[in-house]
């Protein structure tokens, strides 16, 4: 006989800052049926204002861990942490984005409304505790996503990324399902704590069931990886980021990471870090998950030296940013270090956010006033209009990750945690590559200062939107006070451990 | 009471937020809410300041360590382990301290409220107060010695905004201002390198810069003897025993803590008291090593007698010990101002008179003091770096209080005169008098912001008088603006000179009734603060050169006493020279009494000065110790200075001393009453042959600031002008940059171009970069763009992932 499930074990109120902003974009598609056209700035504060309620609620359940939906939706501090970043980014890229679609000429609602639906979907990824969940929020996450990157319709180059990225990512997705269909059929369950509880017991069987466990585990990875743009699942990335609209490139470049390595920490650590060849070792997938890292850092930052366009040149370095958090996760699989290394990944991906937003900002404004992204834009533009560029000065230096920036908070822990893995090769190729990556970003600045240009650019530069001055100034914020204060991120981080949620 | 120690830290965030408010709406918010904001941010302080010593008065005087919420991890290095804890100690000293920034602080703000009063930057004056009094407050509560340097340097930030204040000035005075105040910055930077190669030595060589650990205790001494006390209570009255009632005073907290094993105190008597997991420590042998603080663990070392390997060689830790305070030494001769590193101090009067009394005589130049205090324990131990500090400092309370004799500007004297009472305390941390130190610290204080203050209101009454007077001689209407005093006037007119003023006494009376009590306080006259003060100095100096045989002892005695006696002489003649006698010039005729706001904190401050004293009467003198108690602030100070001590009163020193201060103030008095010569604008001094060498040497300040110029400021600007002009420019761009590069370059080029050139060098520097580039435009090239090979090379991911996964499943077999 069907159990209908009461109200009290739902506990929906711990996922209430996922649940209100899905609900929120359903009734707003509604509500924006009756905003006239002139007036969407309306669908943009309904959208905000639901974000903001949501920052809200999830700051008031951020200590106290439960679980929703009978163990799917875990609400602990890792999943409170990755909210508020994930938020953050939501509502930044709405605001940088309305003045965007205004020029544009796709000034359309539905546009918020995909938005918070990513935005849920990233949110209940890295609260998921359980496949199926896993499953349905990556789709939500995606979906919308397919839709947004074509969402400057009569564009064809917006139109092929999209295609592209539904195409690829309809494919990575298959083996999602493929994956988790593996795992179920090795342990006989879908719940991340009760594939812990018996994943060490199978691979210690050393029977057929192991098998099946690891290229269940292999393909989860090969999903999410998709997601995250590891290399060698990373080819989509460039395509899609230069042909979607701009502020679309931004949102998605951090909300499918976010959510991606929410579930990807989930899984391997939470479900999988008992999968060890003989008890006391680093659990089995973490060479896998370094190779990755270690390609993606290489591959990211080397293609991302021969970029003439700044948004390719940001998609790559996205690819090579991932490569980075990757590193974290693998050392997450040394006994001992999870915690330590999920931290040193949200505070890495909380920095990147704000980074990769501010960067993104001025791009847009550099777009507008110059008719494009490409590096020859940017030239001169320290001299035309030094606040921008002084803070894309700023965003560089983050990225590459110089002393007094969020990024060099960030990339500091991940090395440590590496280091504190053992993964001494791996440490080497990231601060190798970030040699490298400090090349091309500071190209930009070279550009920027040093080269005047030809013709004077005064005549064409009418002044950006306070949306998008709004949103470099807070991403300036951030990541100037990530990287002189990291106490004030640190202290919320270090309450976070994924492994003690495993309880059986 | 319990949670007051809590608000340590609001004492810090008030002044804090009172610098933010007024920086960045400062401007918009008019005078009267600036002046406001500022003072009741100060005066809040205050109140937490007296909170904080109710609550040691009730819980016997214990140091409590305090952690504040947000910065509780303030330095954390996970890799090299380091945490660096933003902790905030309240004990004695700390408190000590408190109460006289935001005391004082809270009456010079009050006083600046009309002594600013129309200044173009009324708020910046006031943002730059609170930030000084936030900075301050820091510097004193901190509990590590790294955090103490964030104060240290914050202080001295504030110092140099108010000093180079009035930087726009007309006349080539702004330029003076901005002179004074890049003097005082760099002259502290030399004394902040000690302070660092100090700290960071201490880093080393503990592994923490924790002044104590919370668990510590700081005077295992005094907290022995409670033990012993509360022993000795138990025996004699533990059967008679109305239960704990004694337990509530102050004082014998110890013996309430143990009482809580009421039934077992009488076998707990004979038994050991550490024993049992509840009892009170008495010492800290239960503490490991390396979770002592600074002072606890360089005890240990010495204990130990540790070898120190730095390297090349070993040295004993007693050496290491001497080298590490030598450092700090040096710091604390550049932040209070003693030679060689003082003559920043008298310049920096350049700044608004309210500041030069807060920053530049009661509080900031006693940092090197309080922090010499703070480290008695290393200073205790180091006997060679204790005798260099009572040299330094004997010798600048001579060398500054011969200076001032010989001035002629109102506050310059008074500076040299707080550079010649730094030299006291600084030779009473010399000679080991750490509670005399402190103790003049805090007499000073009050009575050395009392005479800057004093001072203030004689210049703005004189500039107002000249204005009055000017404006009378040229017919104009009289309306009096505010702002006149910061206007640069149109003809020579130095409102600070003393030449210029006489015959104040009835123009002030207030003022001159305060600024004489601040200068028999000065001078060291019974019964005013200074006279307790002095005097214990004194008297510890003889005790330690006469009684122990210390040959410091011997020196500082002597000069201090020879100090002591231009300390009369120069504040007797001021007094003569500013207020007795005739008015000497048009302005000092019109000079009017100074406004409430400025009068009412003289009156408060003139009140300490003569009652501050006798916070720490001596015993056995005519009686006071029964009425004001024997000693007291020593016995509180000893909770938080391990080794201070109270001093012996020495009717002998007391009576000589005074007795050489009167004669030097009569002396004063006869030669300065002679007006005729002051009004042709020479010192009598001067015009006798038998003094004149002297006098003119004091004039020019024993020519030291002249000698600093010669010897390190010229060459200076030598060297750099020699390296600039005609090294880099004649020489490397002229001559070798054009000739020899350049054409040489063009020569060699040519031969070598070809073959070498593009050969092997651009291949080299090239190839690099190729190598790159040809990978990158590889890579490239598998980004087709078509979906179908996307496709594949992530089914070639997917087979590697796989491949990688299974591996050690395979290995297995």
């Amino acid at each position: 006989m069907l159990q209908l499930p009461s109200l009290e074990t739902l506990n929906m109120g711990a996922a209430l800052p996922a649940i209100s902003i899905a609900a929120w974009a359903c009734i707003l598609l509604l509500i924006d049926l009756w905003i006239p056209k002139d007036r969407k700035i309306l669908t943009v504060y309904l959208a905000a204002g639901n974000l903001v309620f949501a920052f809200i609620a999830n700051l008031l359940v951020f200590n106290q861990s439960g679980d929703s939906f009978m163990g799917m939706y875990v609400a602990d501090q890792f999943s409170g942490v990755m909210n508020l970043i994930i938020i953050g980014t939501a509502l930044l890229s709405i605001v940088l984005s309305f003045d965007y679609l205004k020029r544009v000429g796709i000034e359309r609602g539905e546009y918020y409304v995909l938005v918070l639906f990513v935005t849920a979907g990233a949110m209940f990824m890295a609260a998921a505790n359980d496949l199926i969940l896993i499953f349905v929020a990556l789709e939500l996450l995606s979906i919308p996503l397919y839709v947004l990157s074509a969402f400057r319709a009569p564009d064809i180059r917006s139109e092929e990324a999209g295609m592209k990225y539904f195409l690829l990512g309809a494919f990575a997705s298959a083996f999602l399902v493929f994956g988790g269909a593996m795992v179920y059929g090795a342990t006989g369950t879908t719940n991340l704590n009760e594939i812990a509880a018996s994943a060490g017991m199978i691979i210690a069987s050393n029977s057929s069931t192991s098998l099946f466990l690891l290229l269940g585990a292999a393909l989860l990875l090969v999903g999410l990886g998709f997601k995250v743009a590891a290399v060698p699942f990373h080819e989509w990335t460039p395509d899609v980021y230069e042909g979607a609209p701009t502020p679309v490139t931004a949102f998605m470049s951090v909300a499918a990471k976010l959510g991606g390595f929410g579930s990807l920490l989930r899984i391997l650590v939470v479900g999988m870090s008992a999968v060890t060849m003989t008890a006391g070792e680093p659990a089995v997938w973490q060479n896998v998950v370094a190779i990755l890292a270690g390609l993606t850092m290489i591959v990211g930052n080397i293609v991302a030296l021969s970029q003439a366009n700044i948004k390719r040149m940001l998609a790559y370095s996205s690819i090579a940013n991932a490569g980075y958090i990757l590193m974290a996760v693998a050392a997450a699989g040394s006994p001992g270090l999870a915690n330590e290394a999920t931290r040193g990944a949200l505070v890495y991906m909380l920095a990147y956010m704000f980074t990769n937003m501010g960067a993104f900002a001025v791009v847009i404004a550099v777009e507008r006033a110059n008719g494009g992204a490409d590096l020859e834009h940017f030239v001169g533009l320290g001299k035309a209009r030094p606040m921008l560029a002084i803070m894309m000065v700023v965003f560089m230096m983050s990225l590459t990750g110089i002393p007094l920036t969020g990024g060099f908070i960030g990339k500091a822990l991940v090395f440590a945690t590496t280091l504190n893995a053992g993964l001494v090769w791996l440490a080497i190729i990231g601060v190798l590559t970030s040699v490298v990556s400090a090349y091309y970003y500071v190209r930009v600045i070279v550009n920027m200062f040093l080269r005047d240009a030809e013709a004077s650019t005064e005549e064409a530069t009418p002044g950006y939107s306070t949306g998008v001055q709004w949103v470099a100034a807070v991403a300036l914020g951030g990541t100037v006070l990530l990287g002189v204060l990291p106490t004030l991120i640190t202290v919320l981080t270090d309450r976070v451990s994924l492994v003690a949620s495993i309880t059986p | 009471m319990a949670y007051y120690p809590q608000l340590v830290s609001l004492i810090i965030l008030i002044p804090a937020i009172g610098a933010f408010i007024n920086i960045f709406w400062g401007a918009r918010l008019g005078e009267k809410w600036v002046g406001t904001v500022a003072t009741v941010a100060s005066a809040l302080a205050f109140v937490i300041a007296v909170l904080l010593f109710v609550y040691l008065e009730g819980s016997g005087y214990e140091a409590v360590v305090i952690n504040p919420p947000i910065f509780d991890g303030w330095i954390q290095i996970p890799a090299g382990e380091v945490v660096i804890p933003w902790q905030q100690r309240v004990d004695t000293l700390s408190s000590t301290m408190m109460l006289i920034i935001t005391g004082i602080g809270t009456l010079i703000h009050v006083y600046s409220i009309s002594y600013m009063h129309g200044d173009a930057r009324f708020h910046r004056y006031f943002a730059y107060l609170n930030m000084f009094l936030a900075f301050m407050l820091v510097l004193v509560t901190a509990n590590n010695f790294l955090m103490m340097f964030v104060g240290w340097e914050g202080v001295g930030l504030c110092s140099f905004l108010l000093i180079g204040f009035w930087f726009d000035k007309a006349h080539g005075v702004g330029w003076r201002n901005t002179m004074a105040a890049n003097k005082a910055m760099l002259l502290n930077r030399i004394g902040d390198f000690g302070v660092v190669m100090s700290v960071l030595i201490m880093f080393w060589t503990f592994g923490t810069t924790d002044y104590f650990r919370p668990a510590e205790i700081v005077n295992v001494h005094l907290a022995e003897e409670a033990a012993h006390a509360a022993e000795a209570a138990h025996s004699e009255e533990g059967a008679v025993a109305a239960e704990g009632e004694a337990a509530n005073k102050p004082g014998d907290v110890v013996l309430a803590q143990e009482g809580e094993g009421e039934g077992a105190a009488a076998e707990e008597a004979h038994g050991e008291e550490h024993s049992t997991p509840g009892v009170v420590y008495v010492n800290n042998d239960h503490i490991e090593t390396d979770q002592l603080g600074v002072f606890g663990q360089a005890e240990r070392f010495l204990d130990e007698g540790r070898v120190i390997d730095i390297g090349p060689v070993q040295l004993p830790f007693s050496t290491w010990l001497t080298i590490m305070t030598l450092f700090l030494v040096l710091g604390v001769t550049g932040k209070s101002a003693q030679i060689p590193l003082f003559t920043w101090l008298p310049d920096a009067m350049a700044g608004p008179t309210p500041a030069s009394a807060l920053i530049h005589a009661a509080t900031m130049v006693t940092a090197g003091v309080y922090i010499m205090v703070r480290s008695n324990v290393l200073f205790y131990y180091a006997p060679v770096t204790s005798f260099v500090v009572a040299m330094i400092g004997a010798l600048t309370a001579l060398v500054a209080g011969f200076i001032a004799m010989g001035q002629w500007d109102i506050k310059r004297v008074l500076a040299y005169s707080t550079v010649s009472q730094l030299g006291f305390m600084v030779a009473a941390v010399g000679i080991g008098a750490y509670a005399a130190a402190i103790f003049h610290l805090v007499t000073h204080a009050f009575f050395k912001a009392l005479l800057f203050l004093g001072s203030g209101s004689v210049i703005h009454a004189m500039e107002h008088g000249h204005h009055h007077a000017h404006s009378h001689g040229h017919g104009h209407d009289d309306e009096h603006h505010g702002d006149d005093h910061h206007d640069a006037h149109e003809e020579e007119f130095d409102p600070q000179d003393m030449r210029n003023m006489g015959g104040l006494r009835r123009k002030m009376p207030l003022t001159f009734i305060t600024y004489l009590f601040g200068t028999l306080a000065l001078a060291g006259i019974f019964p005013f603060a200074g006279f307790w003060s002095k005097d214990e100095i004194l008297a510890d100096s003889w005790v330690a050169g006469f009684d122990n045989n210390n040959l410091a002892g011997y020196i500082v005695f002597i000069i201090l006493l020879m100090a002591a006696a231009f300390t009369a002489f120069y504040m007797w003649r001021q007094i003569v020279l500013v207020f007795f006698g005739k008015p000497r010039t048009e302005a000092a005729e019109h000079a009017p009494e100074s406004s409430r706001l400025i009068t009412i904190p003289l009156v408060i401050l003139g009140f300490f000065s003569l009652g501050i004293g006798f916070m720490n009467t001596p015993s056995y003198v005519l009686g006071l110790d029964n009425i004001f108690g024997a000693h007291l602030f020593t016995d509180r100070l000893e909770y938080s200075v391990s080794k201070a001590h109270a001093s012996e009163f020495n009717l002998l020193i007391a009576l000589g001393a005074t007795a050489l201060a009167v004669a030097a103030m009569f002396l004063a008095n006869n030669i300065y009453r002679r007006s005729a010569i002051i009004e042709a604008r020479r010192d009598p001094l001067e015009m006798l042959p038998t003094t004149a060498p002297f006098w003119s040497l004091a004039n020019a300040r024993m020519y030291w600031d002249a000698f600093y110029s010669r010897v390190f400021a010229r060459p200076f600007t030598r060297i750099a002008y020699f390296l600039s002009d005609v090294v880099d420019w004649r020489f490397l761009h002229d001559y070798f940059h054009d000739v020899v590069i350049w054409k040489g370059f063009n020569a060699a080029a040519q031969g070598l171009s070809k073959p070498v050139d593009l050969g092997v060098i651009d291949g080299a520097v090239n190839g690099v970069g190729r190598v790159f580039g040809w990978l990158s435009s590889q890579l490239r090239q598998i980004q087709t763009g078509y979906v179908r090979t996307y496709a594949l090379s992530l089914l070639v991911g997917v087979v590697l992932v796989i491949l990688v996964i299974l591996l050690p499943l395979l290995q297995r077999g």
